[in-house]
This record gives C-alpha cells, sequence and structure tokens, in this order.
C-alpha cells in the first residue's frame, strides 16, 4: 500500500530541508551573484483552432544591490475568436488579459531566495498568484536544489452578454496551490542533468463555464448541445508532473538537449512529453535553435464526447484539453547580437525570432463545427463526426538589452 | 503524523551531510568553461519558455513539472 500524498510531501519536504538545513551551515560560502541588469520587449502571435491571440511583454531586471535583485514585466493578450467546442456553442469571443508580475530576489552566499506576486485579470477571471522559492547551491556548485511554492486564488466568471456589452456573472473561487522541488546537477564537463517534480492542488470553481456536454435526443441533429447542458466537474484536482532534462555539450561548439516530462491527476489523466532541442551558434553573432515536441495525452475519467443522455453520471465534461490528444510541434529559432560590444549604457543586446507549428490531433473529441448547417447530422450520424484536428502557428520577436 | 516522518528526514538529512564532507567536486571550476558557454543555460529565455508553457498549458490537459507560474485561464 503507497504512502498517502500528504505524508510524502511532508517526506520529500523533510528530507531535502534536513539536507538544506545541514547544508546552510556546514559549507564554507563563497556568495553567488545576480544576472545583469536586462530589458526586454516581446511580441507574439498564436493562430489556429478558430483562435488568434496576440500578445505584448514589457520586463525589466534591475539590480538594486549587489545582492538585491528586482524584476517587473507588464503583459497584454489580446484574443479573438473561440476554440471549437466554444465556437459550437454560438459564442464568439473577444477579450484582453492583462498580467503584472513583480519578483524581488535576494542572494546570501549559496542560498537564492525569490518572493514574488502575480495578478492576472480578464473580463472575467481574475488571477492572483504569490509565490515563493528558494535555491541552493551545493557540493563545489556542481549540484543546484530548489523548492518553490506558490498560491493562486482565482475568480472565475461568464460573460452572459456580446464582445461590445459584456454582462459578466461571477460564478466562483477557485484555489490552487503548487509545491516543486528541482535538482540541477553538473555530471560531466559537458553534460548536465535536471529533475523537477511539482505537485498542484486545486479546489473551488474548475470548469469552463463556456463549454457544454453533447448528448444523444431526438432532436433533428440526434444529440443535443446547448446553454443548458453545462458540464459538472470535480471540486478538486491533485495532479503530480515529473520532468527530466540532459543538456550536452557536443564535441564542436553545439548543444543538445532531451527532456521527457511524465503527467498523472486524480482526474484519471496520463500525460506524456518528449522534447529534444539543438541548439548551434554561428561566430559570436547568431545562435539558431531548432526543437521537437510530441505529447500525448489520455482522457479524463469524466469526459465523453457525447454523452447517452442528460445527467447520465455525476460529473460530465466535453473540454477539449480533458479529451485523448496528441501534438507535435516543430520550431526554430534566431538570436542576432545586434549590438555585440554595447553602446553607452548598453553592454549589449540581442533580436530574436522564433516559429513554432503546432499539429493537435484528438482521439475522442469529434469536429462538430458546423452542427447548424448540417440537419440530421449531415453526412455523419451523432458521435461519428470526423476526429477533430487543427494546426497552429506561433511567431515570436523580442529585443533584450543587457546594461 | 507528519512529525515521525519530518524526524527520519532531519535525520537522514543529517547523515548524507556528514557523507558529504568527504564528495569532493568531480569537475573542477576550470572545467566548467563549456557549462558556462550561453547555449548550455536551462533557460536561455524565460519570457518565451514562459509564454510557451502557457500556450501548452491551456490546450492540454497537463500542467506543471516546468517550473513556470500559470496566470489566468487564457483558455476560451
Amino acid at each position: 500500500m503507497g504512502i498517502p500524498l500528504p505524508s510524502r510531501l511532508a517526506l520529500v519536504t523533510a528530507l531535502v530541508g534536513g539536507v538544506l538545513g545541514g547544508l546552510l551551515t556546514g559549507l564554507p560560502a563563497r556568495a553567488d551573484v545576480l544576472p545583469d541588469n536586462r530589458a526586454d520587449v516581446f511580441y507574439s502571435k498564436y493562430s489556429g483552432g478558430g483562435m488568434a491571440i496576440s500578445t505584448y511583454e514589457a520586463s525589466a531586471h534591475v539590480n538594486a544591490t549587489e545582492n538585491i535583485g528586482l524584476d517587473y514585466s507588464y503583459l497584454v493578450d489580446k484574443v479573438s475568436g473561440a476554440s471549437v467546442d466554444v465556437l459550437s456553442n454560438a459564442s464568439v469571443i473577444k477579450d484582453e488579459r492583462k498580467q503584472n508580475s513583480i519578483n524581488v530576489t535576494w542572494i546570501h552566499d549559496k542560498t537564492t531566495y525569490t518572493l514574488g506576486y502575480s495578478n492576472s485579470k480578464e473580463r472575467d477571471y481574475i488571477s492572483n498568484t504569490p509565490h515563493f522559492s528558494l535555491s541552493q547551491d551545493m557540493f563545489g556548485d556542481l549540484t543546484t536544489i530548489t523548492l518553490g511554492f506558490s498560491r493562486s486564488r482565482d475568480e472565475v466568471g461568464e460573460n452572459d452578454g456580446t464582445a461590445q456589452n459584456p454582462n459578466v456573472v461571477w460564478l466562483g473561487h477557485a484555489e490552487s496551490r503548487t509545491y516543486d522541488i528541482g535538482l540541477s546537477q553538473i555530471l560531466t564537463r559537458n553534460l548536465i542533468a535536471g529533475v523537477t517534480f511539482d505537485v498542484i492542488t486545486d479546489d473551488g470553481y474548475l470548469l469552463n463555464p463556456y463549454r457544454s456536454i453533447r448528448y444523444y435526443s431526438n432532436s433533428p441533429l440526434g444529440y443535443s448541445l446547448l446553454n443548458q447542458s453545462p458540464q459538472t466537474f470535480p471540486d478538486t484536482r491533485t495532479s503530480t508532473a515529473v520532468e527530466g532534462r540532459l543538456k550536452y555539450y557536443l564535441p564542436y561548439r553545439a548543444s543538445v538537449t532531451g527532456v521527457y516530462r511524465y503527467y498523472r491527476d486524480t482526474w484519471g489523466i496520463i500525460g506524456n512529453t518528449f522534447e529534444i532541442d539543438y541548439t548551434h551558434p554561428v561566430r559570436n553573432m547568431w545562435i539558431f535553435e531548432g526543437r521537437a515536441r510530441y505529447y500525448k495525452q489520455g482522457s479524463a475519467n469524466f469526459y465523453a464526447d457525447i454523452f447517452p443522455y442528460f445527467d447520465s453520471q455525476n460529473f460530465e465534461a466535453r473540454d477539449q484539453t480533458l479529451a485523448a490528444s496528441e501534438n507535435l510541434t516543430i520550431g526554430a529559432k534566431a538570436t542576432y547580437a545586434w549590438l555585440p560590444d554595447g553602446w553607452k549604457l548598453v553592454k549589449r543586446s540581442t533580436m530574436t525570432v522564433d516559429i513554432s507549428q503546432v499539429r493537435f490531433k484528438y482521439l475522442d473529441f469529434r469536429d462538430i463545427k458546423d452542427y447548424n448547417d448540417t440537419p440530421a447530422g449531415g453526412d455523419y450520424a451523432a458521435g461519428a463526426e470526423p476526429l477533430y484536428r487543427f494546426n497552429a502557428m506561433i511567431y515570436q520577436l523580442y529585443l533584450s538589452a543587457f546594461f | 503524523m507528519n512529525r515521525p516522518l519530518c524526524t527520519a528526514g532531519l535525520a537522514l538529512g543529517m547523515l548524507l551531510l556528514s557523507a558529504c564532507s568527504s564528495v569532493q567536486p568531480w569537475v573542477k571550476p576550470y572545467e566548467r568553461d563549456r557549462l558556462a558557454d550561453p547555449i548550455m543555460s536551462w533557460d536561455r529565455d524565460a519570457l518565451s519558455s514562459a509564454f510557451l508553457d502557457h500556450v501548452y498549458e491551456s490546450r492540454e490537459g497537463s500542467r506543471g513539472g516546468t517550473g513556470a507560474a500559470g496566470g489566468g485561464c487564457g483558455c476560451n
């Protein structure tokens, strides 16, 4: 019989705490240093699956003293369109999300403490997240252990009006706590390894109010999918994720990274992620990077594309993120050092372009977006429509200046 | 219930610590030039990594494990 989750958490925390506690007092100190002052401006565009999202972000890192650093970032997401399960529900979305984040970092000898706060606000969703992390170098700086905790409190609403004339009804709260432990280890002069383990617990209003279930009925379509068939989710969720990564310096000046993540939660979702990156600098002016990422998940226990009838079970979901699915990302990035020798206050500056394509493929979520135009299911019987798939493009452009 | 576990953890931690006093860094500081190269950084572009994590977390059932913080739904 396995150890219950809270006890496992306590054990892991106690083990790491014990090691850290001893090391904090037991090793000679050699101070770490803060990164350079820097400023970034970032733009990205996501388009696919009926949605277009533009993101604008500005961020700055300033070292107030030799061992205290401050970070601030401001982000705006502009969303238009809606994913297919929302579109099927005849809602068209136009929204904006604004996020402010601030971090204070304090370095004391070999220990780095970070305290932060983030606020994200959109018309129908508000999230506040304080977080804390502690990072400790040890064993001659071959090993770094990081402990982190964050707690977010979200307010979840639904816009019953239109994009132009919103009428937001607040539906409830959701709380989330994240506990994470990370280890970074130098293995050889060419190889480093990293492991991250985290547990996230959620409590409260966890469903997406814009999505509905569908069920067989006597309608001309053979099924019903309307606002009167909302989803029903459990009020709690606990997830565990473990990620391992290796980074290797090749015999010539380039590096390759391999990443694997295993995920499972109490809703029955099991996910596996594989990623490989290749980074290749050219002289001291360019860094090129290529990556491939593959992800596959099983569906949640209470997910179905179509239910036998309304209220056929306690919990019912037709949220496409809970469906069995897989996706493949192919991406390329180029970074150009456009002021390698600096200019006035600027020590150096870089410009980066990143383009990715993600191919999403669902294994038990069907494409019914034309349901209004296909009476009696059109060419397909209810529940036999084609499986949904779409491609998304992600463009990123950012400038970084170091002072 | 968790107190014995914490005590055991602290005891094991001290034990590990006593063993660590004999651990010598097997990669010397002067052998870490390649590891200090920016191409060996875990997260060269934190803004970009956080953005991509948010993209995936909004469209997949999985979350966490990457050290990224959340924020907002972005899930319409």
